[in-house]
């Protein structure tokens, strides 16, 4: 074994170790929150300094990101790859909202409030039409029963949601039908699947606590 | 919440452990027998495809943050993303992973970083893992390019979703490429469902490490689930009948 591998994997093993440790750590003061004389115990606050450190860290990632987002347009800019005049438009927007930052700060927020906001709500326009031909689409894709259901549920709970011209509200649709499938079996279906939802989330949890699924450390 | 809530989620938690532990011990040398899930049948379909005919994965993690308790299905995504990398190293090209949190980015590129020491390829790109956004319609706005301009024959989105990945599978539909979509978001697996061609309901965000093979734990787990599942129904039938008689 050479001098960088074996480097290499003495980072890997004491990464690993820190992390299985914080995640421990912050676990057991998440369960243990008091001594027995009603104090603060010593996990909670292990756990709150951690938590801490956490939120500086991503903090700083964020500034990461935005340079690795930085690089990854500027790469597309210089290699005048496809769309390379929207990655200046985003270099150049990028360093203007910075700019903006820099020298008046209590008028960044218009940028967000004035473009941003716009923008995303028409998108979100945008997904009503999506989403209408993404259903029509669903039964060529997949003509099973299941299909079927979802289909007819959404078009019931439309019909029991959305007032119709002139009709106003349709009585059973909207009084009886609607709040049946919504409180009684959409409610029952949704805790189903939140249930096992958070029992994967434990088990993905316990395996990085294993150190089995290890997302850090660079080394396999 | 009170101490009962809390020692009951600890006894929750350690009996997990244990049982995870004691099962991967057992079935060590056993071979697991899973049920059919078509989507993940077809993933290692499409993945053996990407690596034949030279393009590119993409894998999708969403916009959870890891500070929050979203990001289980985010570690998942990047489990999954640490074995396909894996499957793919022979390929002529890295795959690409997009997010919407900066945290996941880099946690992205470290698990490309450590599969590409191993392949054959040109030196690491650290551009191939990339936060997209910061908002969730600018992210899944800044990955749609990815799907669409870079030679992409197989899309994994896997993480933290809201509606606007309607926006993603209706990109990938128009490039006619394959698509495996989940959520541990209702509204996003409702979309899901409607929009994309392999979806995973529920809880089969968290079982793909099993079928695609990536170790011991992973199987194990998958039975803990099922374990904890009746013990929940088991809670809940019992709970209803003694309410029923009024003793709760």
């Amino acid at each position: 074994m050479n001098r960088t591998s074996f480097l290499s994997r003495v980072i890997a093993i004491a990464s690993t170790a820190v992390a299985i440790a914080s995640g421990v750590l912050v676990l057991g003061g998440y369960f243990f929150t008091q001594k027995a004389d009603g104090q603060v115990s010593l996990l909670a606050e292990i756990r709150l300094t951690l938590l801490s450190w956490a939120i500086i860290l991503a903090g700083f990632a964020i500034f990461i990101g935005i340079i690795n987002l930085f690089q990854v347009h500027f790469k597309k800019i210089r290699q005048k790859q496809k769309g390379s005049f929207y990655s200046l438009l985003l270099i150049i927007s990028l360093v203007a909202t910075f700019l903006l930052g820099l020298v008046t700060p209590n008028q960044v927020q218009k940028v967000f409030t004035t473009v941003q906001l716009p923008v995303e709500a028409s998108l979100m326009a945008l997904l009503t039409v999506t989403l209408t031909y993404a259903s029509i689409r669903l039964l060529r894709r997949r003509l099973n029963l299941l299909s079927v259901i979802f289909l007819v549920t959404a078009l019931l709970i439309l019909l029991g949601t959305a007032p119709l011209p002139f009709l106003g509200d349709l009585p059973v649709f909207s009084d009886w039908l609607r709040p049946f499938i919504v409180r009684v079996m959409a409610a029952a279906g949704a805790r189903g699947i939140l249930l096992g939802v958070a029992l994967g989330t434990l088990t993905t949890g316990l395996r990085i606590l294993f150190g089995a699924d290890r997302p850090y450390g660079g080394n396999k | 919440m009170s101490t009962w809530l809390r020692l009951a989620g600890f006894g929750m938690v350690f009996l997990s452990a244990v049982l995870m532990l004691l099962l991967q011990l057992l079935r060590r040398k056993k071979i697991s027998v899973f049920r059919d899930i078509p989507a993940l049948t077809r993933l290692r379909q499409a993945v053996g495809l990407v690596v034949e005919d030279g393009s590119r994965l993409h894998v999708s993690l969403g916009h959870g943050a890891l500070t929050t308790p979203q990001s289980a299905s985010a570690l998942a995504g990047l489990a999954l993303l640490r074995r396909l990398a894996d499957l793919t190293s022979a390929g002529d090209q890295p795959p690409i992973v997009t997010s919407g949190d900066a945290t996941l980015a880099i946690l992205s590129q470290d698990t490309l970083q450590a599969v590409e020491k191993f392949s054959e390829r040109a030196a690491f790109d650290p551009t191939a893992g990339r936060l997209t956004g910061l908002t969730p319609f600018s992210y899944a706005v800044g990955a749609i390019p990815a799907i669409r301009d870079e030679n992409v024959s197989a899309n994994i989105l896997m993480g933290t979703f809201g509606v606007e990945v309607a926006l993603l599978t209706d990109a990938i539909e128009r490039e006619n490429t394959f698509v495996l979509a989940g959520s541990d978001n209702l509204t996003a697996q409702a979309v899901i469902y409607a929009s994309a061609q392999e979806p995973l309901i529920g809880e089969e965000i968290f079982a793909t490490g099993a079928y695609v093979e990536s170790g011991p734990l992973h199987h194990a787990s998958l039975t803990v689930q099922d374990i904890l599942r009746w013990l929940i129904i088991a809670v809940i039938l019992i709970g209803g009948l003694l309410t029923l008689v009024e003793v709760l």
